[in-house]
């Protein structure tokens, strides 16, 4: 479980430097257009800062679905390839 | 980096976004090469992006960020005149700006609206004529101009739509300007590279796919980094090119001699 938490958060410092919010308003539920007040720009720009992170691909057809903090998460879970 | 090959030379830098875009590694690129840079940014909305980028920078060369939307003419006049004021002449420009509305991407090419059409061009090629203008009389003993433009300007690239004949127009612009700059040694020239993951390419759809698929077609089996761009840019900046210009240079992996 030590290895979950860690991509929660990295994940959310992630955010919270690209948005410029308050790491408490970066829960799983948080929206990042209607909540974090992320524009369109700020959108791309998580998404290409997650891929850099971790290393893995986010598709656009995928990154659309990619609404909340805790989507983020769920995805970066699933398609993280096994680290050693 | 120890050869300086534009030590003293003075360079503009527009387009700078963000840590992946072309125009940083260029603007990273000629600092490192001895540049002093001024970075034109497009507005509120990216000032405080910019200045945190150049403040990685070594304090020296001297490094500095402006705004400049180049869609109003006033800001582009305003933006040289605050450039003037540090850089008595300027030696080097790089533009690195394209748009198009989302609708235009979205939509078949044929649906194209008229506003959507002038609002490209504008952004994406008059944009470029207007910055040369601006610089030229700025330019005291010739120098180098630089665009970026890509393949779909010659080709069909899937849904880059209203950009490819943006681009064709952009390269003209280049042979043009080149003709007519040339008589005052300042060089124009545009770098084409292969697709490139940055912000303004993920506009466009299936781009993530796109990378994929040059990747494994391009005769150097890779695709090129942001950095590798910068390394023409530099050579195109530097008394090495000082007899290539109107041009258009692919820095490509290769992708564009492929005929299938």
């Amino acid at each position: 479980m030590a290895e979950k938490k860690s991509i929660e958060e990295r994940v959310k410092n992630i955010i919270v430097e690209q948005l410029g919010v308050n790491p408490e308003q970066v829960t799983p539920k948080a929206r990042f257009i209607e909540d974090l007040g992320a524009d369109s720009l700020d959108t791309v720009e998580l998404v290409m800062a997650f891929e850099e992170e971790f290393n893995v691909e986010v598709p656009d057809e995928e990154a659309e679905k990619l609404q909340t903090v805790g989507d983020v998460i769920r995805y970066i879970e699933e398609n993280l390839e096994e680290e050693s | 980096m120890n050869y300086k090959p534009l030590l003293g030379k003075n360079a503009l830098v527009f387009g700078v976004a963000n840590k992946w875009s072309i125009a940083w590694a260029v603007a990273k690129t000629w600092h490192e090469a001895g540049a002093n840079l001024i970075v034109g940014y497009q507005g509120e909305r990216l000032k405080k992006p910019v200045e945190a980028l150049l403040s990685e920078l070594p304090p020296s060369p001297p490094s500095l960020a402006f705004p400049c939307d180049v869609s109003n003419e006033q800001e582009i006049k305003s933006f040289f005149s605050q450039a003037v004021k540090h850089f008595p002449k300027i030696d080097l420009l790089l533009h690195s700006i394209a748009f198009a509305p989302k609708e235009a991407l979205e939509k078949n090419f044929y649906e194209t609206t008229r506003e959507d059409f002038i609002k490209t061009f504008e952004i994406s090629v008059y944009s470029f004529i207007a910055l040369a203008r601006e610089a030229k009389a700025l330019f005291r003993d010739g120098g180098s101009i630089l665009t970026l433009s890509y393949y779909g300007s010659e080709k069909v690239i899937l849904n880059y739509k209203i950009m490819g004949p943006a681009k064709s127009a952009l390269e003209s612009s280049v042979r043009y300007l080149a003709y007519e700059f040339g008589k005052d040694q300042i060089r124009v020239n545009a770098l084409s590279p292969g697709p490139i993951n940055t912000l303004a390419a993920r506009g466009i759809s299936g781009f993530t796919k796109f990378l994929k698929e040059c990747e494994a077609k391009s005769p150097l089996k890779r695709n090129v980094e942001a950095k590798e761009v910068a390394s023409v840019a530099l050579f195109l900046a530097s008394d090495e090119s000082r007899a290539i210009t109107g041009q258009t240079i692919y820095v490509d992996c290769g992708y564009s001699i492929l005929g299938f």
